[in-house]
């Protein structure tokens, strides 16, 4: 017995020595196992006399526990040791790209023309669209433009034959609604319109949203109210309006309105040139004439119309200093957006 | 219209500064482009006379002037300008004088000659564009006198950009008539005398264009010095205009346009053979116009002709052979009011712009003409002399523009403007712009327009007239607020910014690019279609109308690829045009498309990936995610085209079908094409009729199975002709109603498989949504795809 007490410092030992699973086994077949040097100890019991056998007995065990314990305590230490070095093993570098994040991106014409297409649509807007090779009538005619007209040289138009032009503005598409749609209208018409003109702030194509608005009684105060607003919407500030009077053959009273300028706040600077303004667009109160052409009696109802270039909101708005780069679709142009 | 202050205030003076009177101005409709200075920053520059000029010892081309004109008297002036002579008057820069440039003038030594000052050219002081020589001042002009005193110089230059409807404002009286009716201030027009006739010699004047020209008046002035110099005052004040000074005549008959808006002509008398015809060109008529441009007439525009010829081409411009020289002694001035449609666009025709032809396009006052040509015979007759002639006219009164007789209704304007103006200022305002009041009650007014306004016709002209006479920025503001209908929203409807969210997720770039492309780039992509032209492109290289999307697209691709670019993914939405049957109701069809392109490796180089170049099925994949927005992918389906495109890749082309039509197509671009246009090998597009694209599915729901799904693979080995969609749908068909799905999951050419023969491995899916399957079940059908593929394909087990 005397034994015992030696065997259990031993085995402590080794536990405690054990470097794998694999020695820690080794160690529990050498001291537990059945024909361990512990267990064995078991047998030496039956030397003893009956009173002594329970003491003697319950030490053993006591041993048996202590380094099973002591076993079962290494074991987990050894079994974190190996989680951890494998975690540590597994360490990626996680500052890496990821795999496949590239993103393509809209036009900002089409940003632009979306986030006017938002605004106008939650309140209430439809939007309408009609074809780009337009015809007289509803390029100019309707548009109380009748050939000969001075107004016609401000439109340098392309031609495609005597009767057909490519677009100079979206509102034949007005036109298009009014004879299409009876009722209260209120309406957008987005797109692509053409103008025989290349400069420097000219582009032979470019985008407009036009806007109209029919219905019993609407005023001049409802058109300046309304452009206001969404100038205001549009460029998330509180940014200063101006009506100016001007022609157009389509609408009377007609307005250009102006911002106050973004760049310089109204101080006058190279962008405005030295006004304190930018222009950015034209609207007016539907000409009677217009009404007529459409088979709507002026008489019953009112209406404005309103029409702003869409680059020139996308240049204010994103920075952009040369109208030209919308055309270009150049990648890294692109990609800014 | 350029216009000097000075000028406008001699007819219209508000207590007004100069800024305040542009931004009033702009702010009623009449948009001030530019103020300018009408000479430059100088000081100390007086009148000076050259009272005697020696050569310079020293130097072949100075000369030694004495000039009186400084306070202190005589000074010695070293000069070099050519025309620097005895007796000339000139700009005299004195000691101390300052320049533009803030070039000062001091007391300097030329050659060892003494000199005291500068004797000026215009440009030296920025007062025009003459660079010959001295400014030579009139003889009369006050020597000694502050030049700057002495020709109004801190006087402005206003440019007008006047909208085409303000005819009237092409002239001094109409925009000093608004400046008055703005400031509440008088209004002094011109007093014009009646000139009494010294001779009775008249022409008869003929008016055979009916409408076109209901007013002719003229009048002869015989025995006139044209060479008479044009006093300082006119040329000066035709300089600040714009408008150079051609000799005394027809400096006079450009500042009565200017002042009074008239446009008028002085025919050479002398050249004109007997009377006076208006009348409409013969087709092929010739006419040498001053400008020495020949042009050939044709029967829609108004002529002056004589009894032997054209003279004139009406309106827009007077001819050369009976133009008015120095030598000119008689002279037939022509004051006419040609109507606006018989003048319109006839200019351009002929690639002419003039003063007159931009006036009488936009109309001019048709009663004005007596008191034009009065006005310019007083001053022909002060600076050129000559007897002056009776005045002669036709006249038909029918065909002159009627006034517009024009009620206003008070509620109309009130509702119109959202707000209800003062009776009295309306009165005022409405009056002061030369409207007549004729009747008046209760709710409405009727006014007669006057007869220089020819855009007021109707009630809503004059509401405008008394919108921005009010001021629009003092008008009212309102949020309108709308009844407003829920909008009929159909489920299955797909937008436009769906399926560009689609390609944006997968990498694409949206383009721009413009619908007029390159003939000779287009050419590659218009077999067999009818293109549209345009008859005025702005260039050559934008001439026709696209009718596919993938030119300017490829277009693009060529753009990034000559900037160093080597991976792209385009894409872009928009019209594309064509000519159809004349005689359809749809002429030029136009139709939505929506088109990618596809060029380089599939990834950005990245630390992840090996570099591997795209094929066929990146664009397929692209393509089949574009539909899947539809969320009703199953009703399209790719088919090799039958009939591949030239310039795409017979091998690599497949037609997308919905409901047996074709709707598009994706592949590669041909590689002769994409040679032929430099934008690089390997290059995938696809083009789709976007409408095919915009009505999708409302999902239906199919219920789920609890029972488990059984799965078996099938490797098929069949000859390389078949096409792997035939031998799905013919697997789908064989299998039964339990089969679930079915996948390709191998595609094998190689080792073990036959030359000719490609190996396809399947793997279908067979579940029950009431009971598990059954082993025997499955084999069945297994067997019976086995069988059947075997049969109508050759197709064996590997």
């Amino acid at each position: 017995m005397e034994n015992l007490a030696e065997l259990t410092t031993q085995a402590l030992k080794l536990v405690a020595e054990a470097n794998e699973l694999a020695a820690l086994d080794h160690i529990r077949v050498e001291y537990l196992g059945k024909k361990g040097q512990i267990t064995a100890q078991l047998k030496s019991l039956g030397k003893l006399c009956a009173e002594e056998r329970p003491a003697a007995g319950a030490k053993i065990n006591e041993a048996k526990v202590q380094v099973q314990d002591a076993m079962n305590a290494r074991k987990a230490d050894l079994e974190s040791a190996a989680i951890n070095a494998q975690l540590a093993a597994d360490t990626v570098d996680v500052t890496l790209p990821g795999r496949e994040a590239e993103r393509g991106s809209l036009h900002p014409v089409t940003h632009t023309l979306n986030r006017i297409e938002d605004i106008f649509v939650r309140a209430g807007y439809s939007v309408e669209q009609g074809p780009e090779v337009e015809d007289d009538f509803h390029n100019f005619e309707a548009l109380n433009i009748p050939s000969h007209h001075p107004a016609r040289a401000m439109h340098d138009t392309f031609y495609v034959d005597d009767r057909h032009v490519l677009r100079t503005h979206t509102s034949p598409v007005q036109i298009r609604t009014m004879l299409k749609r009876s009722g209260p209208l209120k309406v957008i018409c987005p797109g692509r319109v053409y103008r025989c003109d290349s400069d420097l702030t000219h582009t032979p194509m470019f985008h407009q949203v036009e806007g109209l608005v029919v219905d019993k009684d609407v005023s001049f105060a409802d058109l300046k109210g309304v452009v206001s607003q969404f100038l205001r919407t549009f460029f998330e500030a509180d940014v200063p309006v101006r009506f100016r009077p001007s022609y157009f053959p389509f609408t009377e009273p007609s307005a250009e309105m102006d911002i106050q300028c973004t760049h310089c706040k109204g101080e006058g600077c190279r962008v405005c040139k030295q006004t304190g303004w930018l222009e950015v667009g034209g609207c007016g109160m539907v000409h009677p004439n217009v009404f007529k052409a459409c088979d709507i009696n002026p008489e019953e109802v009112s209406g404005f119309a309103f029409g702003m270039g869409v680059e020139r909101l996308a240049m204010l708005r994103y920075g952009i200093k040369d109208l030209r780069m919308f055309f270009e679709n150049d990648l890294e142009f692109l990609q800014q957006f | 219209m350029k216009i000097s202050e000075s000028w406008l205030r001699e007819w219209a003076n508000p207590s007004i500064g100069t800024n305040d009177l542009v931004a009033q101005v702009t702010m009623a409709g009449l948009e001030v482009d530019a103020v300018e200075p009408v000479a430059g920053e100088f000081s100390g520059v007086v009148v000076g006379k050259i009272i005697a000029v020696e050569q310079h010892p020293d130097a072949d081309k100075l000369r030694i002037c004495q000039v009186e004109g400084h306070a202190e008297g005589m000074q010695q002036v070293v000069c070099g300008a050519p025309n620097a002579r005895e007796g000339l008057i000139a700009p005299f820069a004195t000691i101390g004088a300052k320049l533009p440039g803030d070039f000062k003038i001091k007391k300097a030594k030329l050659r060892g000659v003494e000199s005291f000052g500068m004797l000026c050219g215009q440009t030296e002081l920025e007062c025009g564009d003459d660079d010959s020589g001295l400014w030579e001042l009139p003889a009369d002009a006050p020597v000694g006198t502050d030049l700057r005193e002495y020709l109004d110089l801190n006087d402005k230059v206003l440019e007008l950009d006047l909208t085409p409807n303000r005819s009237d404002c092409l002239s001094v009286r109409g925009i000093a008539r608004e400046v008055s009716v703005l400031n509440h201030c008088a209004y002094n027009p011109v007093v014009i005398d009646t000139v009494a006739p010294e001779h009775n010699e008249v022409r008869q004047v003929s008016l055979d264009a009916g409408d076109a020209c209901p007013r002719y008046v003229g009048r002869l002035i015989k025995g006139i010095n044209n060479k008479a110099p044009s006093p300082s005052w006119l040329v000066e004040k035709l300089r600040r205009s714009g408008v150079a000074s051609l000799g005394a005549v027809v400096d006079v008959t450009n500042y009565v346009l200017l002042e009074l808006g008239q446009p008028m002509h002085a025919f050479d008398a002398a050249k004109v053979q007997g009377n006076i015809t208006v009348r409409l060109a013969q087709a092929g008529e010739k006419l040498e116009l001053l400008n020495d441009q020949t042009v050939t007439l044709k029967p829609n525009v108004l002529v002056i002709a004589d009894e032997q010829k054209a003279l004139a081409f009406a309106g827009v411009m007077g001819g050369k052979a009976s133009a008015v020289s120095d030598d000119t002694t008689d002279i037939l001035l022509e004051s006419a009011f040609f109507a606006p449609i018989a003048i319109a666009g006839r200019a351009r025709d002929f690639g002419l712009h003039t003063d007159s032809s931009h006036r009488y396009e936009r109309g001019v006052d048709h009663q004005l003409q007596n008191q034009a040509l009065e006005r310019a015979t007083g001053l022909i007759k002060d600076i050129c002399g000559g007897q002056v002639g009776e005045v002669f006219s036709a006249v038909n009164e029918a065909d002159l523009p009627k006034p517009a007789v024009i009620t206003l209704n008070k509620n109309r304007l009130a509702k119109t403007l959202g707000l209800r103006l003062e009776d009295a200022d309306v009165e005022r305002l409405l009056t002061g712009l030369g409207l007549e009041l004729v009747e008046q009650s209760d709710d409405a007014w009727q006014f007669v327009g006057p007869s220089y306004r020819f855009d007021i016709a109707i009630d809503a002209d004059l509401v405008e007239e008394l919108a921005r006479l009010y001021g629009y920025d003092k008008l009212p503001t309102r949020t309108p607020v709308f009844a407003n209908e829920l909008p009929s929203t159909p489920e299955n409807a797909v937008s436009l910014r769906g399926l560009s969210a689609a390609l944006v997720a997968r990498g694409y770039r949206e383009a721009i690019t413009y619908s007029f492309v390159d003939p000779k780039v287009h050419a590659h992509f218009t077999e067999g279609k009818k293109v549209v032209t345009l008859k005025n492109p702005i260039s050559a290289d934008m001439a026709e109308m696209r009718t596919s999307l993938l030119p300017g697209l490829v277009q693009a691709l060529k753009y990034n690829l000559n900037r160093q670019q080597t991976r792209a993914s385009l894409f872009e939405s928009g019209l594309v045009f064509e000519c159809g049957d004349a005689d359809s109701a749809d002429i030029y069809p136009q139709s939505r498309r929506i088109a990618g392109l596809l060029y380089g490796n599939r990834q950005a180089t990245a630390w992840c990936h090996a570099k591997e170049a795209i094929d066929f099925f990146d664009a397929k994949g692209d393509v089949e995610a574009l539909l899947a927005v539809t969320r009703n992918s199953e009703a399209f389906s790719f088919v090799p085209s039958a009939q591949p495109a030239s310039y795409m890749h017979p091998g690599q082309c497949a037609d997308v079908m919905l409901g047996g039509q074709c709707v598009g197509f994706v592949g590669a671009l041909h590689p002769s094409t994409a040679k032929a246009l430099d934008c690089g090998k390997n290059t995938f597009v696809f083009e789709l009729a976007l409408e095919a694209l915009l009505e999708g599915a409302v999902p239906a729901f199919n219920p789920l199975s609890r029972f488990p799904a059984v799965s078996r693979d099938l490797a098929l080995v069949v000859e390389q002709s078949v096409n792997a969609t035939v031998l799905e749908t013919a697997i789908s068909q064989a299998a039964g109603e339990h089969l679930k799905a079915v996948s390709l999951f191998d595609v094998y050419v190689g080792q073990g498989v036959p030359e000719g023969h490609k190996s396809l491995a399947y793997n279908l899916t067979f579940q029950h949504a009431e009971r598990t399957l059954k082993d025997d079940e499955i084999q069945q059908a297994v067997d019976n795809v086995v069988k059947t593929l075997a049969e109508g394909y050759g197709a064996n087990l590997r």
